[in-house]
């Protein structure tokens, strides 16, 4: 049975100094350029206290919250994506010989990463990246290099921004797996739990009590408030079969005149995969990096190959995607590949929302 | 043999050719490889051709131009524009839409001295061109990856999506969506290594048009963020308002108001 | 364990030229430990990498009884390959793999297979084609049928006149287009299927562009073959090779590590949607 604690809003910076004093390089939402993002926390004065943010399809702006309200803002453009799958990261270096070449793997020796304030979607993607990337048969070493030592404090959501829908692919908006502490946040401290002997062992650090029965309880509450009060949904009832058989729905075609093509989505999700190697060659020609670099199934060479493009249409690519996220994934990989943390919409451009374009497609479905 | 590499300059700024020396220390190693065997802005020796690589900046604005840029075709084996006039026409393409006739007379004191044509036009409306390499200026680790895959015998390569993808690889937060700054990186080539969103401001498509492209859809986005008529227009047609796609729809955003 | 891009030096040891464009080489990795260890099933392929340009699959034509020389045929089509067009004899070039499922030889034994290509060279069924003939014993009749849309796209046509001396072996070449010199047959691989007089039992295995292999899988299959016996070897972009980049999906499908090579029964609702 996990106990229960009750840690002062204090504990935070008490936490913050004993990860940094571990080792760990602190990450947690920070306020900069308009939204949070990932990014250092020296001290828990970094974090975006008393602001909340104003999330709708294409549009996302900071705004002024509750004062001393410590994780108001849902979420913004950035995941934990790019930490354990680098944007743009050297894989291997191959040098010229007099016969030949050599080439030598160039592993990541990063600092241990602790993640603070991490939402239930976000860690459910990350076990969605677990699952691609370390794989039985082959494992990405770079991916797992950062991977294996990272500390993970989660933050139950308490309320959630009009694009999420975590509760519809049933990701949150309590984190229940993948972290090693979490807190949800009440007006006067936060109800902490350990996941995993390493947060056990930080709770024993921090010093903290139990938590009276009451905190417990409102915390349940808020927790369970905040999922009645999710207005977004997905149907996600036999999505496979759905969008495979309405692969040829003209809705693809309708969609694409208002899709960019300009992979905001992919990038910003916090799930995508798709990556390309290419080759940066010294000038001398002597040593040649490979190097790997986020790539976008909404990008035209994505399914070219010499004279043939597979997906030459801007509905070709956006099908691919959507079919890719909802259905063909879990064919792939035994789970969607959407969390609904509601990042592809607020962060489209042109304000494009997945669970519209689902639902019309089953809408039109149903009248044949 | 080290490869004859010539560079040479039409109607331009001489901004892109300025990249190779401020490619600094990789000109020098640069110099190990290739023969700058005519390139004026640098070095006062001129040898003639033929050119194993022509590197040309700026557009064609004079009939004097348009002969020289065949001569430069003739004398190379491979032909490399560099930069936006070069391979879209340029800033100076916007006399495209106007009167030469009032531009010569309003500018110049002898308006009969001057010989210039009523456009400005890329290189590839004129002869062949090998590869383009966009920008304005052009950035330097693109001109020596091209270069560089010149020399190991592979055909050049650079990236030809949208900035965006450039943009978020490198965690910006989208100016769109958090600020509701108009910005062309939806629909602009990558190569700055999204520069103007880096610091908050929108893109200027100063590396032309991505190879995967929206423009009504863009055009719509504009218009939602109250860019519309001659200011959307001006918005494409800047840098490289002379090429297609976003002249079309600069033009018919023109017509519209 | 290294990162799955890892690639290993392999020096080639013989070039040959089949055709214009088209090359094979032949190739032994420099590190023994690699050498020793290396073995593949018919069918699969490798990601050659040319150095500083980049990685491109390439099947391997060579059998897979002698595992410590491979033989990859390379058309150039593109950047890498028209560098590695350029590669000689003491050339050092990068290899991984194997990897894909190679083709259903073991299923085929003992059954009469027909083999249908189209196009340009495809070498991932020369490759078969040898090892067919190499174990001749344990496979029925062999039917090749060989498609080009005009007679200039006829490549290797001294190989397929070598083959049709092959015991038990028939070679049918056919052109949509002919002009005086084309002595073969004319119109569309489907319209050979009549004369073939290959049994249900039969396997059939082909390799070309999508649409051809589409009309052949259907046709087969109206003359009685199971659709299960029915194979397509499938061209995506592949990067990485194991399911990794995400390039080569085909709706639920990586071609690169569930195929290249698939059943008619896989792939025939996906056939039906373009642009997937």
């Amino acid at each position: 049975m996990i106990q229960t604690m009750h840690m002062p809003k204090a504990g935070l910076e008490h936490l913050i100094t004993i990860l940094r004093r571990d080792g760990y390089r602190v990450l947690g939402p920070v306020a900069r350029d308009g939204a949070v993002a990932f990014d250092e926390l020296r001290t828990s004065s970094d974090l975006p206290i008393g602001m909340r943010e104003a999330q709708e399809a294409g549009r996302y702006r900071l705004v002024p919250g509750i004062a001393g309200e410590i994780f108001g803002v849902v979420n913004g453009a950035g995941s934990l994506k790019p930490y354990f799958f680098a944007p743009d990261e050297t894989l291997l270096e191959v040098r010229r010989e007099r016969r030949g070449f050599k080439v030598s793997e160039v592993a990541p020796a990063p600092p241990p990463h602790a993640f603070l304030g991490v939402r239930a979607c976000d860690l459910a993607a990350l076990a969605i990246q677990d699952r691609i990337f370390l794989h039985d048969h082959f494992r990405d070493t770079h991916y797992e290099v950062r991977r294996k030592d990272a500390f993970f404090v989660a933050v139950n959501c308490t309320r959630s921004a009009p694009t999420c829908f975590c509760v519809s692919m049933k990701t949150g908006p309590e984190a229940t797996a993948g972290f090693d502490l979490s807190l949800t946040e009440l007006p006067d401290g936060f109800v902490a739990r350990s996941g995993s002997p390493a947060g056990e062992a930080m709770i024993v650090k921090l010093g903290l009590s139990p938590a009276p029965g009451d905190q417990e309880a409102a915390a349940r509450a808020r927790i369970d408030e905040c999922a009645a009060g999710m207005r977004r949904r997905l149907d996600t009832s036999d999505l496979p079969r759905l969008l495979y058989d309405e692969a040829e729905n003209p809705r693809w075609r309708e969609v694409a005149s208002r899709c960019l093509s300009c992979a905001n989505c992919t990038m910003v999700c916090p799930t995508c995969f798709c990556h390309t190697v290419v080759d940066q060659e010294e000038l001398d020609g002597n040593m040649s990096r490979r190097v790997r670099q986020w790539d976008s199934c909404f990008s035209l060479d994505h399914a070219h190959i010499h004279g043939i493009n597979f997906r030459p249409k801007i509905s070709d690519r956006y099908r691919q995607w959507l079919t890719h996220k909802l259905a063909s994934w879990i064919d792939q990989f035994g789970s969607s590949g959407c969390v609904g943390c509601g990042r592809c919409i607020t962060w489209c451009p042109v304000g494009i929302d997945l669970t519209e374009e689902v639902a019309a497609i089953r809408a039109d479905a149903g009248k044949r | 043999m080290k490869p004859r590499v010539a560079v040479f300059k039409f109607a331009s700024c001489d901004g892109c050719q300025l990249q190779f020396l401020n490619a600094e220390d990789e000109l020098l190693r640069l110099a190990g490889q290739v023969d700058f065997a005519y390139f004026p802005e640098a070095r006062s020796r001129a040898l003639e051709g033929p050119y194993d690589i022509a590197f040309v900046e700026g557009s064609v604005t004079t009939p004097a131009d348009a002969r020289r840029i065949i001569e430069v075709r003739e004398e190379s084996r491979y032909l490399i524009t560099i930069g936006a006039c070069a391979t879209a026409g340029g800033i100076q393409a916007l006399r495209n839409w106007a009167d030469i006739e009032q531009y010569r007379r309003a500018v110049y004191p002898s308006p009969e001295f001057i010989s210039t044509l009523s456009t400005s036009t890329p290189i590839s409306e004129h002869v062949r061109v090998d590869f383009e390499i966009w920008g304005c200026p052009i950035d330097k680790y693109q001109l020596l990856a091209v270069t560089r895959s010149l020399l190991s015998g592979a055909q050049p390569v650079l990236p030809a999506h949208s900035v965006c993808i450039e943009c978020k690889r490198r965690g910006n937060v989208c100016v769109v969506v958090a600020r509701g700054e108009p910005c062309l990186g939806p629909v602009t080539r990558t190569g700055c290594g999204a520069l103007c969103p880096s610091f908050n401001r929108g893109c200027y498509g100063c590396f032309g048009p991505a190879n995967a492209h929206n423009m009504e859809a863009f055009a719509r986005l504009l218009a939602d963020q109250g860019v519309t008529g001659d200011e959307a227009m001006r918005r494409l047609r800047g840098i490289n308002g002379y090429v297609r796609p976003w002249r079309e729809t600069a033009d018919a955003l023109a017509e519209k108001k | 364990m290294p990162t799955p891009y890892m690639t290993h030096p392999a020096r080639i040891i013989a070039r040959r030229t089949e055709t214009a464009g088209i090359h094979t080489f032949t190739m032994r990795f420099v590190d023994r430990a690699v050498r020793d260890t290396y073995r593949f099933r018919a069918g699969q392929f490798n990601m050659l990498y040319a150095y500083g340009v980049g990685e491109v699959a390439i099947s391997i034509v060579s059998d897979p009884a002698d595992p410590g020389t491979l033989e990859h045929t390379i058309r150039i089509a593109g950047r890498a390959t028209g560098v590695m067009a350029k590669w000689d004899v003491g050339d050092v070039v990068g290899v991984r793999g194997p990897y894909g499922n190679g083709w259903p030889v073991e299923q085929a034994r003992g059954r009469d297979i027909v083999i249908i290509t189209g196009g340009l060279g495809c070498a991932p069924v020369v490759g078969l084609i040898n090892y067919i003939f190499r174990r001749r014993d344990q496979y029925g009749e062999l039917h090749i049928l060989h498609g080009v849309k005009t007679p200039n796209d006829l490549l290797y046509r001294e190989r397929f006149d070598q083959w049709r001396r092959e015991p038990r072996t028939r070679v049918y070449l056919t052109t949509d287009h002919p002009d005086k010199s084309w002595h073969y047959r004319i119109g569309v691989v489907t319209e050979l299927f009549d004369e073939l007089g290959a049994p249900p039992s039969s396997v059939a295995m082909m390799c070309g562009p999508e649409v051809m292999m589409r009309l052949a899988a259907r046709s087969l299959r109206d003359k009685g073959i199971d659709e299960n016996a029915i194979f397509l070897s499938m061209e995506r972009r592949m990067e990485c090779a194991v399911g990794l980049c995400g390039h080569c999906q085909y709706r639920e499908r990586f071609v690169c590590k569930d195929g290249p090579v698939f059943s008619y029964r896989a792939l025939k609702e996906l056939m039906r949607v373009s642009g997937l």
